[in-house]
């Protein structure tokens, strides 16, 4: 079905749901790349314009990829929850947008609805949305996790730990996760990005994480972030709390990646047999990251938002205890500078947190971004007044394997403070049984004779 | 006089600087009320800095040019059809393109060094030294040729060696400056290129700088990777070698 605006005159049409949603799309370098963005700035509202009257609906009935053809489409179609739309099902885009911004739309409300929205109803108003909008209707959306802690509430915020190495040396890891507890971070997981991704090197590095959770008794998880083939080989031997994978909005994304539903179905059973987690069995942790589907050429002529908001679909269906938007690593190329990294993170946090998942972002940026320090500190201020879920905890923010800026633990440290906001509950007490922080969140006076110092 | 109390700052200290002796990471830092103090801030500002500029800094062509003229070979030029650096960023796929030249096509090489400015142009002055340490051993054997080209990916090399009818090409480029590195070279090798040629048909030595992979050792891997290429006529994932500490970026 073809759309249709005029503006003084001129006509703009779009020929199918699919081109709308590019065209209607924020300006970003990576819908140019691909050929998909508005040609002007005016194309652009008018296909806005068209877009806020589309009905919810029509994105039922048209799948911008077609049902037979990915099984991504086939997920969001036969997982539509019916009962769940009912209540919004006679808005259009536009309707939906304001009525989310409204009182009625309570923190309640949106998550009865959660199960009856599609990625295309949500790509498509957050597209309607200005960045306050995304942060207003993200910090009604309370989305709570447990494994062996309480993640997500609104008082609280976490870090991902990431104490990477170039070599996966034990030493350097063990220095940095050291540091990263001494400044409060670690709640989320931690997780480390290994350098190689062979199942020996992975168990060796697992067992070490392992062995230091259970020393120090730390109420948190630990993962290594290989590829989910890798951990399935190692699944009945090594210590895996949680299970790790990045994801894409299409079938032929996942594929690039090495993967399909099935094994992650495989993987997420295997995973909630281990039976790990004291408190709670949210047991898989994913990665998504606009632009990843062009990327790998799987994006199907989809904006890459919209393709983003896919990725959500995929995630939900296992009930994750993590899902994190890598939003600046993939380079300029698709976000050029930090006004269009900040919107992408804003866009990704809120239709993640709509759909009912445990959003967190990775603040960065790489060289060769227009972005700097104090790009990451806007967004991340933006984040936590949101409700962002956890940030990564960098040393120093300079992430020494991967070549990228991230957010530091004085970052974590800065947002609490100025937020108010506390590390999980039981992360907190061990904090302070620990003599780490105090009851305010400021870092004690640590003593040389410090437990985890002194046996460092 | 002593300043009076409110007005003292001092940086705390973390007890376990030692630390820093295991790893790069930037750990141990201290903190004035969490967050980082001023010598941290701006020794992050200037790695950042130098990073920055390195991807901005005029590509020294005269000084390649001049830092070859004694091998002897024939020197190519080529541009990209990516216009300025900005547009080199954005678009990664014409920086993959020749623009129109009025270079002819030439008659065949064996070897075609590409010297391409990427994301550091500084970082491509140390390939003179890798070529130089490297054509004694090769000049027997293979006829070799050099291109420099200006605002490339390392995909462009596929295409001149089309135009210049060349068998193998290592392609020097600079790479994506990290904060510790601004100034690292990587190369990529490719037996039979030509166009459409895709990234697991590649072997790549990544990390040659000061701090990293010497030129000596890049010089060292290069031949052998040559020796391999020609012995196998192929190249990249197939061709299984003990590389396997050096990753293969999108450049």
């Amino acid at each position: 079905m073809e759309y249709k605006f005029s503006i003084n005159n001129i006509t703009y049409s779009f020929k199918d749901l699919k081109e709308l949603l590019a065209k209607a799309s924020p300006h970003r370098s990576g819908d140019v790349l691909a050929g998909l963005a508005a040609k002007d700035n005016k194309e652009r509202v008018a296909a806005q314009y068209v877009l806020s009257e589309v009905p919810l609906k029509e994105f039922l009935e048209n799948p911008i990829i077609p049902y037979a053809e990915d099984e991504v489409t086939r997920l969001i179609m036969d997982d539509h929850n019916a009962e769940a739309f009912y209540p919004i099902s006679a808005f259009s885009v536009g309707e939906f947008r304001d009525w989310l911004l409204s009182y009625h739309a309570t923190p309640e409300i949106l998550k009865e609805i959660a199960p009856g929205l599609t990625p295309e109803m949500v790509a498509a108003v957050s597209k309607l949305m200005r960045n306050q909008d995304l942060i207003k209707v993200a910090q009604k959306c309370e989305v709570i996790t447990k494994f062996r802690n309480t993640l997500g509430l609104n008082d609280r915020f976490s870090v991902r730990l990431q104490p990477n190495n170039p070599v996966d040396d034990p030493k350097a890891i063990a220095a940095s996760t050291i540091d990263g507890l001494l400044y409060g971070c670690g709640d989320a997981v931690v997780g480390i990005n290994p350098a190689t991704d062979n199942p020996n090197g992975v168990s060796e590095l697992l067992k070490l994480l392992d062995n230091f959770r259970q020393q120090y008794e730390i109420p948190t998880q630990t993962c290594i972030l290989s590829h989910i083939t890798t951990t399935m080989e190692i699944i009945e031997k090594a210590p895996i709390d949680l299970i790790f994978q990045s994801i894409g909005g299409t079938q032929k994304a996942n594929e690039s990646f090495g993967i399909n539903l099935n094994m992650l179905q495989e993987a997420y059973d295997a995973g909630l047999q281990l039976n790990r987690g004291d408190i709670g069995n949210n047991v898989m942790y994913f990665e998504t990251g606009q632009g990843s589907e062009l990327s790998a050429n799987t994006h199907h002529r989809i904006d890459q938002q919209t393709c983003e908001v896919r990725c959500y679909a995929v995630a939900r269906k296992y009930n994750p205890l993590l899902v994190n938007t890598v939003v600046g690593f993939i380079g300029p190329e698709y976000l050029y500078d930090g006004k269009q990294i900040t919107r992408a993170a804003l866009e990704d946090h809120f239709c993640g947190k709509i759909m009912g998942l445990p959003m967190g972002c990775d603040v960065c940026y790489t060289n060769h971004a227009e972005a700097d320090q104090d790009d990451m500190d806007s967004l991340l201020t933006l984040l936590g007044v949101a409700g962002c879920n956890y940030i990564m905890g960098v040393p120093g923010a300079d992430d020494v394997m991967l070549n990228y800026q991230s957010t530091s633990f004085h970052d974590a440290m800065y947002l609490r403070k100025v937020l108010n906001k506390k590390p999980a509950p039981e992360f907190e007490k061990w904090l302070l049984k620990m003599g780490i922080f105090d009851e305010n969140g400021n870092r004690q006076n640590l003593p040389e004779s410090h437990k985890l110092i002194s046996n460092g | 006089m002593d300043k009076p109390e409110i007005y003292k700052n001092e940086i705390q200290k973390d007890p376990y600087t030692q630390l820093r002796e295991l790893s790069k990471a930037r750990i141990a830092l201290g903190n004035t009320g969490g967050s980082q103090s001023i010598k941290d801030v701006l020794q992050f500002q200037l790695d950042h800095a130098k990073a920055r500029d390195a991807i901005y800094t005029d590509f020294n062509i005269e000084k390649i040019e001049a830092d070859l003229s004694n091998f002897d070979l024939k020197v190519f030029k080529f541009k990209s059809k990516a216009e300025d650096r900005e547009q080199y960023l954005k678009r990664p796929d014409l920086g993959k393109l020749l623009a129109d030249s009025e270079q002819e096509n030439a008659s065949g090489f064996d070897i075609i060094f590409n010297i391409v400015d990427g994301l550091s142009p500084e970082a491509t002055l140390q390939s003179a030294e890798i070529i130089e340490k490297l054509l004694p051993k090769l000049k027997e054997k293979y006829s070799a040729a050099i291109s420099i080209v200006e605002n490339g990916r390392v995909a462009i090399g596929d295409e001149i060696a089309e135009k210049l009818n060349g068998k193998f090409t290592a392609t020097f480029i600079g790479e994506r400056p990290g904060l510790s590195s601004p100034k690292s070279l990587g190369i990529y090798t490719t037996y039979g290129p030509k166009s459409g040629t895709t990234d697991e048909k590649r072997n790549c030595i990544s990390n040659i700088h000061s701090d990293g992979m010497s030129t000596a050792a890049a010089a060292e891997l290069l031949e052998f990777l040559i020796t391999e290429s020609f012995a196998k006529k192929i190249s990249g994932v197939s061709l299984k070698s003990d590389l396997k500490n050096h990753k293969i970026d999108n450049a």
